[in-house]
């Protein structure tokens, strides 16, 4: 895993936006409803995230964190 | 300082770049270009922005802007330019920001001619623009008072946090008199902690006027109406001249007052007991002090330069205790002392109207 | 793990209260980023303006000021004048800058209003429910263009970077889109670019930004993102229209 998505599941209007934007199949919509009544979106597969911030940088509602592995130095 | 020959306009600009005005945003329109004349002179060499906008529109908007940054700033338009402006005046209001707005009056409806009115009064004193709103209307009567209601206009728009009108007319603009200006600014700069100035070591600050909850908007309007109530408290301004014994009282405004002044002098010396009474605040009305002058056995003539517009105002503050009658020329039309007399002299003859 | 991607400092806690995919969201992020990486947050008085942006006073982490119906430019042109050492900004749909608000936006640009203008151009009025704007395209259909609207009737869309590269006022004009990721990070590089040159007093820059409006346009936001890269991009190209900055260069 070298990346991480939280997601900010209040300000999440389930667009589906960041999971198209995804190349790497992180998210879906979830289960879980909010208090606006929407399926945020949440990350299914975690593991492979690598960080990019693609579905950050799409995301209408700036309801995505992106952390990153500290790349190795060499 | 010593005592200038100047015309209305300028007289009214020099009064504003004195009382601190640090800018100005206008659009040309006769009979009031000598301000933004004076002003694009004056105002950057004395500290201060001139900026010719691009429409009325635009100018008052400007001064929202500008206004909204904690600026001294005015504009200056003539009726139809004021038209224009009504949408950004009800901003203006509803945002409570300070700001002076002058209209020298010239007639019409529409574009009219170019000759003085005071057709604009229904449009100065009940708002103007849309929604419940008022500005602070000031109606000076000379050169001297086109410069000293300009200085008090600021500093009552910046203790209110509201727009005060001067309301002038082609003749109060244009004509020449000896005018004294008191020392300079007599108020301090206020404190604005509420502009957007930039949000340091603070909460940011917005201007705006959109509520879109009705029960959080009627909140606002009343306190605006509770404003509005507290200006007709303290800020009524008016001149009353031999009215004690008056058995007529001729009450008029800016240029037809002083039409009516001269029409009182002729008749007191003719031996009628005629007296003058003067709004000097359109809002907030002399509306206590004209009814208690108001009585059975003594009569009213409204002087205007309108179809009878603050004859309405004064009809209701006189509520019935005394004839109201009313005068007037129109299409940029100034009445003579002479129509005026006789008018008082019918009356008082028991002609009537 | 550190953060890589978080909401920017220039904008507050509030959710937005945009529908579900609306790109004004995402240029409201790329507006705030830009203000952080000029440090320059405690400086910026934002002007809302009329549309469905118009809350934005409540996103943006700046003093700000609601401006009437078009007249943002104006309101900006109060404020700079009377503080040139602020960093002054509008944000404004197309009917709001491109139909009401023509004259004022001609005009600060033709002044060379040292402001920075954010243009969202969504092809329609979105705020009151998606009537024809001024820049709708010939057969997109609209509220008040229900059969497509017709050129004989009601003329072309207006290209406003094209329009006012004619001014000598601009100091930069570029049309960006917001469809992608790519094309986001574009997008932000000229925001930042446009607050650059107020910032070195070069004089009014404005960005136009392609975006989206999919409940309006009744599609989903991911089909709208397609219907923009198709439709819009071919009519409204992306490019830098003016750049003083790089005329100097040569
Ligand atoms: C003087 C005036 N006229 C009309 C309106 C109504 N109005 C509100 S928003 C809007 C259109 C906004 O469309 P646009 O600028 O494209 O922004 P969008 O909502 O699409 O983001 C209109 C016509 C108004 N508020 N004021």
């Amino acid at each position: 895993m070298r990346g991480q998505v939280i997601v900010d599941q209040e300000r999440c209007k389930e667009c589906s936006l960041c999971i198209t934007a995804c190349p790497h199949d992180v998210l879906r919509i979830s289960a879980a409803i909010n208090s606006k009544g929407y399926h945020p979106v949440e990350a299914y597969q975690p593991e492979n995230c690598t960080g990019c911030t693609f579905c950050a940088t799409i995301c209408p509602d700036v309801a995505l964190t992106i952390m990153r592995k500290r790349p190795e130095r060499k | 300082m010593a005592r200038m020959l100047m015309r209305g306009n300028e007289a009214l600009a020099e009064a504003a770049i004195r009382a601190g005005c640090k800018a100005f945003f206008g659009y040309p329109i006769t009979p009031q270009n000598e301000i933004p004349g004076y002003m694009a002179e004056h105002l950057p060499l004395r500290g201060g922005v001139f900026l010719q906008a691009e429409s009325e529109v635009a100018a008052i908007n400007m001064v929202y802007g500008a206004a909204g940054a904690g600026a001294r700033v005015m504009t200056s338009s003539s009726s139809p330019g004021i038209s224009l402006k009504q949408e950004g005046i009800s901003y203006i209001a509803a945002g409570e920001l300070p700001c002076v707005i002058v209209n020298v009056m010239r007639c019409g409806p529409g574009l009219g001619g170019i000759h003085p009115s005071q057709g604009d009064y229904f449009q100065a004193v009940k708002g103007g623009g849309h929604g419940d709103y008022r500005l602070i209307v000031l109606a000076p009567g000379s050169v001297q008072e086109m410069a000293d209601l300009t200085m008090l206009a600021f500093e009552l728009a910046d203790k209110w946090r509201n727009p005060v009108m001067i309301l002038a007319d082609g003749t109060l603009g244009q004509m020449m008199e000896p005018v004294e200006f008191s020392a300079e600014t007599k108020s301090e700069p206020v404190e604005k902690p509420w502009a957007t100035t930039g949000a340091v070591n603070r909460k940011p600050n917005v201007i705006n006027t959109l509520d879109i909850v009705p029960e959080s908007l009627e909140r606002v309007n009343h306190r605006l109406l509770a404003k509005y109530e507290r200006i007709k408290e303290e800020e009524v301004r008016w001149q009353a001249v031999g009215v004690k014994d008056a058995d007529l009282i001729l009450v008029g405004y800016g240029t037809s007052a002083r039409v009516a002044r001269s029409a009182m002098e002729q008749a007191r010396r003719d031996g009628l007991k005629v007296g003058l009474f003067r709004p000097i605040s359109l809002f907030p009305f002399p509306e206590k002090q004209i009814r208690e002058l108001a009585k059975a056995e003594r009569q009213f003539l409204v002087v205007e330069m309108s179809g009878g517009q603050m004859v309405e105002d004064v009809r209701l503050a006189v509520d019935g205790r005394s004839p109201v009658h009313f005068t007037n020329r129109l299409g940029g039309m100034v009445p003579t002392p002479e129509e005026v007399l006789e008018k008082v002299e019918s009356i008082l003859e028991g002609r009537g109207n | 793990m550190r953060v890589v991607f978080e909401k920017p400092e220039a904008m507050t806690d509030s959710p937005m209260h945009y529908c579900p995919g609306c790109t004004h969201g995402v240029i409201h992020r790329l507006v705030a980023e830009a203000i952080d990486s000029l440090g320059i947050r405690e400086q910026t008085i934002g002007v809302a303006s009329v549309g469905c942006s118009v809350f934005a006073y409540d996103y943006f982490n700046v003093d700000m000021q609601q401006a009437a119906h078009g007249r943002a430019p104006a309101v900006a042109t109060g404020i700079k004048r009377v503080l040139p050492d602020k960093m002054v900004f509008t944000y404004q749909g197309d009917g709001d800058l491109a139909s009401i608000g023509m004259g004022e936006i001609v005009h600060a640009a033709a002044r060379g209003e040292n402001i920075t203008v954010i243009f969202v151009n969504n092809a329609i009025y979105g705020m009151t429910s998606g009537q024809m704007a001024p820049t709708t395209l010939v057969g997109q259909k609209t509220a008040t263009s229900p059969r497509g609207r017709s050129a004989a009737e009601t003329g072309y869309p207006i290209r406003m970077c094209e329009l006012l590269a004619t001014l000598d006022g601009p100091s930069y004009l570029a049309r960006v889109s917001s469809h992608d990721t790519k094309h986001i990070i574009q997008a932000g590089r000229a925001i930042k670019k446009a607050f650059e040159m107020q910032q070195q007093n070069k004089g009014f820059a404005m960005v136009e930004v392609l975006s989206t409006c999919s409940v309006n346009w009744g599609m989903t936001p991911a089909k709208s993102m397609e219907w923009l890269a198709e439709n819009m991009i071919p009519y409204y190209p992306l490019g830098v229209y003016k750049d003083i900055t790089a005329e100097e260069g040569k």
